[in-house]
């Protein structure tokens, strides 16, 4: 296919900027959702309690500009690769987030969890060997 | 019970959401300038489509169940089983997005919720 080399140079790219940045967003979340605190319940007083705690969260924000860039990453690569390409290829995603969470957070990832992330990057793998598009262009 | 419906609301909005704003990038066609002025223009374009804004809506709901989710369970726990949004994406991609699905896609796809599963099962 025409083009095709370039297709696939420019998808990497981006799909590499995709797995790096979503991870390290989530990292950010949870350190910042550990500091607020789960909701005691549904009560309007409650809820707001911990809205307000997500909104003054500085690892939150830095989380959440981590997935606005993400985000952008992603958008832009779906200008040009199928859906159902991209989302099972940035699953790589999952095994960073692994290590940044026991690297950063210092959770404590089993065996069996490390065992389940291989098999997700297996599938990635597979799904990394199709090619990005398969709509015609519009 | 709580956790349960939390991440059907992460998996089935953030899924649908997805599918709404790849709809809308499809529909505005393959960006070749990332200049920022041509990237500003792209997004007020984006803006205007229907699709990318129920998206919007579908991710922030998610957005925030995954948010709750965090704070009862760890990230390395959480994230990966999320990924249960594979299978409800290739079906909506193949549904909605008129995708061709090959065997071999749908095969990594199978393998990645064999992975998810796992990962379910060493919270115990």
């Amino acid at each position: 296919m025409k083009n095709s080399a370039g297709l696939h140079l420019k998808t990497y790219l981006f799909l590499l900027f995709i797995v790096l940045f979503a991870p390290l967003g989530n990292v950010l979340l949870s350190k910042g959702m550990k500091g607020v605190g789960p909701a005691k319940g549904w009560e309007p007083r409650g809820l707001f309690h911990v809205l307000s705690g997500v909104f003054a969260s500085g690892y939150i924000w830095l989380g959440i500009g981590c997935l606005l860039a993400f985000f952008l990453a992603y958008m832009l690569v779906l200008t040009w690769a199928d859906y159902s390409y991209v989302q099972p290829a940035s699953s790589v995603s999952y095994a960073v987030v692994a290590i940044l969470g026991l690297l950063l957070l210092g959770e404590k990832v089993n065996l069996l969890r490390w065992s389940g992330i291989g098999v997700i990057c297996l599938g990635v793998f597979i799904v990394g060997h199709t090619h990005p598009r398969t709509t015609e262009k519009t | 019970m709580l956790e349960l419906i939390l991440l059907f609301l992460v998996v089935g909005a953030g899924t649908g959401g997805e599918l709404c704003v790849s709809h809308a990038m499809k529909t505005l066609g393959e960006v070749h300038d990332f200049r920022p002025a041509a990237l500003m223009q792209f997004a007020r374009r984006a803006a205007r489509v229907g699709s990318m804004w129920a998206g919007i809506g579908l991710m922030t709901l998610a957005f925030f169940s995954l948010l709750a989710m965090l704070s009862m369970e760890n990230v390395s726990f959480v994230v990966p089983v999320t990924a249960l949004s594979y299978a409800a994406g290739a079906i909506g991609a193949a549904m909605f997005l008129r995708e061709r699905i090959s065997r071999q896609r749908w095969l990594g796809v199978l393998v990645v919720c064999l992975g998810v599963t796992l990962v379910w099962l060493s919270r115990r």
